[in-house]
């Protein structure tokens, strides 16, 4: 089968670094292939035009500038790796570019080395695309990571973090011994923390004095776990008979502080659901546009996605957050400080995620 | 090798987000500034716009407020409303700085 060849996409407004760039990257092992772009603007148009795996952006260059091509990009083209060069050295822009949503940032190397090591990092930046690639396995679900970890005989712990919510599964010799989440224990913690939709997780160092309050084998629970949820989303108790209603919306208003919540379907004005509003339509209209408002003012900005907006009144407090196509808006006790409401919106946010 | 010293060059500046605060009065015009000068004044006047609407709008819904909390990845802008102007307060976050851990 032949394979194909990454391409690349270099930005840059100076033509000798392109050039210098070019003779680089041929370099990788990978044998790229490069196309040059000496603007931000021309950059936008090559890639409508073809697809590319790669794109070095310098963010220094006139006019349309590395940050904006680099916002636009994200948005336009979210598959495509994207890394931004430059010799400012500001952990300002560091920290901008990485909230685009950009996979890296790095100082124009000086030496050798740092030539290297840039160059080793460009060709996992591709590698971890190619076929199923090591990204990939962030993507795969909760029950795969637990079986990889058992089937291999690891000792550790995982620490799954859904929203505000977070849980841990303790892993020794391959079988399950523990897990923890809220004021849940062992069997039961398990299934909850396997109920969450998604999430991320990262591996902690075993705990073999840990004590065992898991005694099932692990395949027996997973499998346990699987019949809830198709049996959940079938819409059967496990006792057999139909469910009790119970609304989402009323789950999230259990939550300390919450005086009301609006749920809204980003795109769709007419899709809203409300507890404890008397006029949701004021309100969410209200919402719809702030939410706009401020996320092209982000765009505008240059600074990151919008992630909550909290407003402060003498009566209740409310604030704005996105969850995938939901945008919520929750309104709140007035005594809760803005830092308390940013962390329960999070909650919120995680539980509706549920 | 060499050639690297190519890398560094004269390039057009990037603009920072703007660390201070300002005043408007309800008109959106501006009263006291902390910002550099540097900073755009069309970006500011985009800020501000948004913040004094975010009031009016929310007072129109029923839902007077008098402070707005805006969060992004690497700013945040803080809002007090006052007599129909605001005080707003711009603070870019950066990994080092403990707004980061918010």
């Amino acid at each position: 089968m032949m394979e194909t060849r990454h391409k690349i996409l270099l930005v840059d407004d100076d033509p000798a670094l392109l050039e210098l760039y070019s003779e680089l990257l041929m370099q990788l092992p990978s044998k790229p292939e490069i196309t040059r772009a000496n603007s931000g603007a021309r950059a936008l148009a090559m890639l409508e035009a073809e697809p590319y795996r790669l794109m070095i952006c310098d963010l220094k260059m006139p006019k349309v500038d590395g940050l904006q091509v680099l916002s636009i990009v994200r948005r336009k083209h979210p598959q495509l790796r994207t890394v931004a060069l430059t010799s400012v050295i500001d952990e300002q822009f560091r920290s901008r570019v990485y909230a685009l949503g950009v996979d890296l940032f790095w100082h124009k190397p000086a030496t050798p080395q740092e030539t290297q090591m840039f160059l080793e990092c460009l060709e996992s930046l591709m590698g971890q695309e190619k076929e199923d690639g090591f990204r990939g396995i962030q993507r795969k679900s909760l029950v795969d990571i637990i079986q990889m970890e058992c089937l291999s005989q690891s000792s550790s712990v995982l620490r799954i973090t859904n929203g505000a919510l977070t849980g841990k599964i303790w892993i020794q010799d391959g079988e399950l011994i523990d897990a923890e989440t809220e004021d849940l224990g062992g069997e039961t913690a398990f299934h909850k923390v396997l109920s969450w939709k998604n999430g991320s997780f990262e591996t902690l160092p075993a705990e073999p004095s840990r004590t065992r309050r898991i005694l099932k084998p692990y395949n027996g629970l997973l499998l346990e776990s699987a019949q809830a949820l198709d049996e959940q989303q079938a819409g059967v108790t496990p006792e057999g008979g139909a469910p009790a209603p119970v609304s989402p919306l009323s789950r999230l208003s259990q939550i300390e502080g919450v005086e009301f919540v609006l749920v809204l379907k980003a795109g769709d004005p007419n899709a809203q659901e409300a507890r404890g509003l008397e006029n949701p339509e004021c309100m969410a209209a209200w919402a719809r546009q702030r939410l706009d408002r401020f996320r092209d003012l982000g765009n505008l900005l240059q600074a990151g996605p919008l992630e909550q907006i909290a407003g402060l009144g003498p009566q209740r407090h409310v604030t704005l957050a996105v969850e995938n196509e939901t945008e919520l808006c929750v309104g709140w006790r007035h005594s809760l400080t803005p830092e308390v409401m940013r962390d329960l919106t999070k909650k919120v946010l995680a539980l509706w995620a549920c | 090798m060499g050639m690297l010293s190519l890398f560094s060059k004269p390039a057009p500046t990037l603009l920072s987000l703007p660390s201070g605060s300002f005043t408007l009065d309800r008109e959106g015009s501006m009263l006291v500034s902390t910002l550099p000068s540097s900073y755009p004044a069309e970006l500011l006047a985009a800020i501000g716009r948004e913040v004094l609407e975010a009031f009016r709008d929310a007072s129109a819904a029923q839902l007077p407020l008098s402070g707005l909390v805006i969060n992004y990845p690497s700013l945040k802008i803080t809002a007090r409303e006052l007599r129909g102007g605001a005080l707003i307060f711009l603070s870019p976050r950066t990994p080092s700085g403990p707004v980061q851990l918010n």
